[in-house]
């Protein structure tokens, strides 16, 4: 049969042997494969209409009304639309890349990666990848129709510094979704509970409805150690040049650094903590095996 | 790199395997020692708990062994995993990975995509696998609709998707019916004799199956190789000699004329059967010192008048020979050892997110 015939590969030694180029395409590819599942799905599963732009859309218009209600200035209005867009990226992280090595685990994909020539870190790319593919419609919508519904006024004067956030807040965002899929799953099974025990406290110390430094000490902690929390704040004070902003909230300038320091930071955790992780994998068979 | 040319595609020296357990350790492998040569199919034959997957687990670099060394085609377990991952695939069966939100190609491109394939190779090498193993109506199938035996094809395209040298299948007609399963043995002497030196590592407690498929098997239980051979070898094992059944018109002298004859061990009557309301048949059980004494037998009927109605081998299985080894059946258990699957940790907590079943 032909499709059964070799192509590559004169013999075992051979085909094991692949240069630096083969090693980098195959990561490479690998990334494409594995968003591959998210960016299809996105068109596949309408549900997630309902779910993830709906749901926070609704959430956010309630605080529309409350800042309306209490008279609040009119750039908070802003503040929360964007919290509810960006909300769409940390529900992806949590769900989509914290507890996914777990899940894959449990349906056995978890060791065909670990058998497979590319790098689990690539994998990891990938999901991230389509993830934020995802999650950028949903964030989109959210900021559109919100923005549109609410009469929110934009004042940008620094365009590439609030693109050039954003993709820090990303990466950043990502990488800690990375560290945290392998977190969960060497803590096993308690990767439900653990990502359902996350979700409000981040919300609230991120600063998603409200801007972060009015928690004063606790918001200073968030924007040192939380990825979404200083981005957002960053971006809000760039998305809405003038705006009372509360005292010592640090410039966008410093909260660049921090997000750049941050991503380097937990990609390179992300990075030892999957080493970690497959060593113990193979060491105790605990994690990769389905039955054990 | 320690590998060479000519390496055997498996070699085994005195691998042992412990599982930290409570309340006590785990043995799953004590001191296995196995050598498989290139292009040659070898099953490992034995029942649940007696080390099969966790031998196959170690050698596609998945579990690392307590002590003792394993290469495949030269390449260590322990520290040359990238090269052995470049050369082997593996197949489970109940294998349930992948995305059931992707078409049945869509999941196997993707898988390509993690052996390096390009793009466009990708999605060519899936549709070629796709039609050899007949899943052309499936191909935008979702993959959740498969059912169980088109899944295990499918699992078996993406185990074949990087060209494999070395293809180790972990019971992979497990829960299958009849068909479905012949289906998928079939598909693998197809791809196996395809190309000379693929080389089949098949860990099977179907005892017909490993005997269909393999050029020499293991038995193993309790963690230990306890005899390997052809399929003929080891059932010459249970039983050096040949062991006929014969039916004749008639033997004027009795089944004693048969004894006197060289080679032949004994010869006794069995029951008689009738062949028409007129005549009745002579039934003998012989058993002879080897196979070329029944040309001895069958000159001496015919020197008697008697017309060999029909001739049967007697031919132990595998299983009598795993008897003959162990002391019980397969099915008779002492208790699981290391378990091979489905352990009780695999009970359901909590589901995760509808959105993370998509991938």
């Amino acid at each position: 049969m032909s499709a059964f015939v070799r192509r590559e590969g004169g013999s075992p030694l051979e085909s094991a042997t692949w240069t630096s180029r083969q090693v980098f395409m195959t990561n490479l590819r690998t990334v494409g494969g594995r968003a591959y599942p998210r960016v299809t799905g996105m068109f596949r599963e309408k549900s997630w209409v309902f779910f993830e732009i709906l749901l926070p859309f609704l959430a956010t218009s309630a605080f529309v009304f409350v800042y309306r209600a209490v008279e609040a200035p009119r750039e908070y209005i802003g503040f929360v639309v964007i919290g509810g867009a960006m909300t769409a990226f940390w529900l992806n992280v949590i769900w989509m890349m914290a507890q996914q090595l777990w899940w894959e685990k449990s349906q056995g994909n978890l060791e065909l990666y670990f058998a497979a020539p590319m790098s689990i870190t690539a994998v990891l790319f990938g999901m991230a990848f389509g993830g934020f593919v995802m999650s950028s419609g949903r964030a989109v919508a959210v900021l559109v129709v919100a923005t549109a519904l609410y009469g929110v006024e934009f004042a940008i004067d620094q365009w590439l510094l609030l693109g050039g956030v954003f993709l820090l807040t990303m990466s950043a965002l990502y990488g800690l979704g990375m560290v945290l899929a392998s977190l969960f799953l060497m803590w096993g099974r308690e990767a439900w509970h653990l990502t359902q025990l996350m979700i409000e406290p981040v919300y609230f110390v991120s600063g998603l409805n409200f801007p972060v430094a009015r928690l004063g000490l606790l918001g200073a902690v968030a924007i040192s150690t939380l990825p979404l929390a200083v981005g957002l704040d960053a971006m809000r004070q760039l998305a809405f040049a003038g705006a009372p902003y509360p005292e010592g909230t640090p410039a966008p300038e410093v909260e660049v650094l921090i997000l750049i320091a941050m991503t380097v930071v937990l990609l390179a955790i992300a990075r030892w903590s999957l080493a970690k992780l497959e060593r113990m994998a193979r060491r105790d068979g605990k994690l990769s095996i389905r039955w054990q | 790199m320690s590998a060479s040319i000519s390496a055997p595609a498996i070699e085994v020296r005195d691998l042992h395997r412990v599982y930290d357990a409570k309340p006590a350790p785990v043995v799953a492998l004590r001191g296995i020692d196995l050598e498989v040569r290139p292009g040659e199919f070898f099953g490992l034959l034995g029942p649940n708990g007696a080390g099969k997957t966790t031998l196959i687990k170690i050698l596609t670099t998945l579990l690392l062994p307590s002590s003792g060394t394993a290469r495949v085609f030269g390449f260590d377990v322990v520290n040359e995993t990238t090269q052995i991952r470049r050369i082997m695939n593996m197949v489970a069966g109940g294998e349930q990975s992948g995305y059931g939100i992707l078409t049945v190609r869509e999941q196997l491109w993707m898988f390509s995509q993690f052996y390096g394939l390009t793009r466009g190779d990708g999605w060519r090498r899936v549709d070629e696998l796709i039609d050899a193993v007949g899943l052309g109506e499936q191909r935008v199938q979702r993959v959740s609709t498969l059912s169980t035996g088109e899944r295990q094809k499918m699992n078996m395209v993406r185990g074949l998707l990087n060209d494999p040298w070395i293809f180790f299948l972990d019971e992979p007609t497990l829960g299958l019916d009849v068909s479905a399963a012949r289906g998928i043995r079939e598909l693998i002497l197809d791809w196996k004799g395809a190309v000379d030196g693929r080389t089949v590592l098949l860990t099977t407690h179907y005892m017909a199956e490993a005997d269909e498929l393999c050029e020499r098997i293991a038995i193993v239980d309790h963690g230990r190789i306890l005899a390997i051979g052809t399929p003929a070898e080891l059932k010459r094992r249970v039983q050096a000699e040949s062991i006929f059944r014969l039916e004749v018109d008639r033997l004027d002298h009795g089944p004693g004329s048969l004894a006197r004859l060289p080679g032949v061990l004994s010869a006794a009557a069995a029951s008689a059967g009738e062949l028409d309301a007129e005549r009745q048949t002579v039934a003998v059980n012989l058993v002879l010192e080897d196979d070329a004494a029944l040309s001895g037998v069958v000159g001496a009927l015919s020197g008697l008048g008697s017309q060999i109605l029909a001739l049967r081998k007697s031919e132990p299985t595998l299983e009598d020979v795993f008897v003959e080894l162990v002391g019980r059946g397969f099915d008779a258990q002492e208790g699981s050892n290391a378990p091979e699957a489905g352990g009780p940790d695999d009970a359901v907590q909590g589901e995760p997110a509808v959105e993370a079943h998509s991938g």
